[in-house]
């Protein structure tokens, strides 16, 4: 059974989709990682994965149930979620904001269960000495660990989190990455939006990379990452190599580089070849280093310039 | 949800500066009559009651509900009822509660039982602070009513608890539109100043005798029906009216608050 679908789904502003038919499936038990730059559409869809926004077309399908602002799906019941900045009562100390949620629910033992799930909520999330204080006093660093204990406070099989680890110091946000593969370990599937890759690179089962509303790539990392290879060659003569690199076909010649020059590898074109073809012309090539691409590169080539849209 | 509401509302710092704010009403009265009482010719302008609180404290009470009704009841409403859901949307709770998962009804709907149980609980504040002064200060007696009779100490207090009673339901109407407000704008001041803008102006309206014609379809129409209370027999007429007038607002907004909210995009 799947945890997220998304068929179609299209959310128009005027005359923009702000997401355009975009078709996704999360599996049970991934940890999915959702890419792309501001404005790209994610909280958009995130929004309608949980009931929050009418989509203007399409659908989405949480946890096997179809998702409207109608009704109270039974499936968010079974969802924990964490939308843009926590979403947080200042004015009550962090274990009352954990009551509150708990109790705002309706089924007596669903509101027992969750408010017998605090203390280890706060241990884990690392503010059991800062449980009593007003979230007024909490830094954004903290209000983000509270955000993910009240998503998590009903222990849910599919955590929803939008930038969780926004705010958050390098040892923090290493934290909530170990803390979100051993939920997953531990059979939840976690779907994380973010700008990020880096964070996104090191700890997602597979990432979709959305631009203008749609998805524009999809895939494992290292497949996203390796669907072009570059390499860099040190060579004695630049002025023949470039004569002859740019006669190859399936090479892309970078400008840039004096004695180091950087090349593209498409379709079957491989970097032995690319050697042979140099040697025997006599020029003499020191080095032939493969450079995988990051992921970064590959993002930036599929979003193009990063234009934000609606 | 509801229990919720409450949680939420005791841990303000603005809950008890209302409430504050309407219990002490009766005791400034009192004292300030206790203080100078006042004489029959230069108090045309008084609030009705005030001459008479220096014979009888249960004037005190009555007097309370006369002065906070205008004023610090629809600003009242307009923190519990304006602030209700536009308050939450503007802290970024609202999508917090709806994925916990609240219905939108329901939430809709607590926030109204809510709004009307602190209103309720603040009158019988300004009924409670009154009469503890009132009693302090002048003691209590058999009430005179406005048509000459008189009640005794019981019967006049009961007739006091109907007073606030009738107020309260005299107000369903205004915080209902507050609710119906709230819905509409992620902006928790701005909900909360256009209710009391709505209840002083509808207010203003029933006292400009040229609009006439409109009166008796103001939400605030019948908010000064309950002095007929005080009469011998009690004149059921003007409440009568003013129960329906403010129970017609208070279903119409309140089912427009279900619809505009069932289907609005919470973006906030």
């Amino acid at each position: 059974m799947t945890a997220l679908v998304a068929r179609g789904l299209t959310k128009r502003y005027g005359d923009v989709n702000v997401v355009d038919g975009l078709d996704l499936t999360v599996e049970r038990g991934e940890l999915y990682g959702f890419l792309g730059p501001n404005g790209a559409g994610k909280t958009t869809t995130i929004r309608m994965a949980l009931g929050l926004i009418v989509p203007s077309g399409g659908e989405v399908d949480l946890l096997g149930q179809r998702m409207s602002t109608r009704g109270r799906p039974s499936s968010l019941a079974r969802t924990g979620a964490m939308i843009e900045e926590p979403a947080l009562y200042k004015f009550l100390s962090g274990r009352r904001n954990l009551e509150v949620f708990a109790k705002a629910g309706v089924g007596r033992d669903d509101v027992r269960r969750r408010l017998g799930r605090i203390d280890e909520l706060l241990e884990i999330v690392g503010l059991t000495s800062a449980a009593k204080k007003r979230v007024k006093a909490y830094s954004q660093g903290m209000r983000q660990r509270l955000g993910l204990a009240v998503a998590m406070l009903g222990a849910p099989e599919i955590l929803v989190l939008d930038e969780p680890t926004n705010g958050l110091d390098p040892s923090g946000m290493r934290e909530i990455r170990q803390l979100l593969q051993r939920l997953t370990e531990g059979g939840t599937t976690v779907f994380v939006s973010s700008h990020l890759l880096a964070e996104v690179e090191t700890m997602c089962d597979r990432v979709g990379v959305l631009s203008h509303g749609r998805l524009v790539a999809e895939g494992p990392p290292s497949a996203l990452r390796g669907a072009v290879e570059r390499v860099r060659l040190d060579v004695d003569d630049a002025v023949r190599a470039r004569g002859i690199l740019a006669a190859m076909p399936g090479v892309e010649l970078s400008p840039e580089g004096e004695r180091q020059l950087r090349i593209r590898l498409l379709g079957d074109v491989t970097a032995a070849r690319v050697n042979a073809a140099l040697v025997s012309a006599g020029v003499e090539v020191s080095a032939l280093v493969p450079e995988r691409e990051s992921l970064e590169d590959v993002f930036l080539e599929l979003v193009g310039d990063g234009d934000v849209q609606g | 949800m509801f229990k919720v509401e409450w949680i939420k509302a005791l841990r303000r710092w603005r809950t008890y500066l209302i409430a504050a704010a309407l219990g002490g009403v009766p005791f400034l009265i009192v004292l300030a009559v206790k203080l100078s009482p006042p004489t029959p010719s230069g108090s045309e302008d008084a609030p009705p009651f005030l001459l008479q609180i220096v014979q009888n404290g249960l004037f005190a009470p009555l007097t309370g509900l006369a002065v906070v009704q205008p004023f610090f009841l629809s600003l009242a409403i307009g923190l519990f009822a304006g602030d209700a859901v536009a308050g939450e949307a503007q802290a970024g709770t609202l999508r917090s509660l709806l994925v916990r998962p609240v219905g939108r009804a329901r939430l809709v709907l607590s926030k109204y039982a809510a709004a009307m149980t602190m209103l309720g609980v603040l009158l019988l504040g300004v009924i409670a602070s009154g009469a503890l002064f009132g009693g302090i200060a002048f003691g209590f007696g058999p009430l005179p009513t406005l048509s000459g009779s008189s009640l005794s100490v019981v019967q006049a207090s009961l007739r006091i608890l109907a007073a606030g009673g009738y107020i309260l339901v005299a107000a369903a109407g205004i915080t209902a539109i507050g609710i119906f407000v709230s819905t509409l704008t992620d902006s928790g001041p701005g909900a909360t100043v256009a209710t009391v803008i709505l209840a002083i102006t509808s207010q203003i309206l029933d006292n400009i005798p040229s609009v006439h014609a409109i009166h008796a379809y103001l939400p605030t129409h019948g908010w000064l029906a309950y002095t007929d209370l005080f009469r011998f027999p009690v004149d059921w007429e003007g409440m009568r009216a003013g129960i329906v007038v403010s129970g017609a607002y208070a279903a119409v907004f309140l089912t427009a608050a279900l619809l505009v909210f069932g289907r609005k995009d919470v973006t906030a």
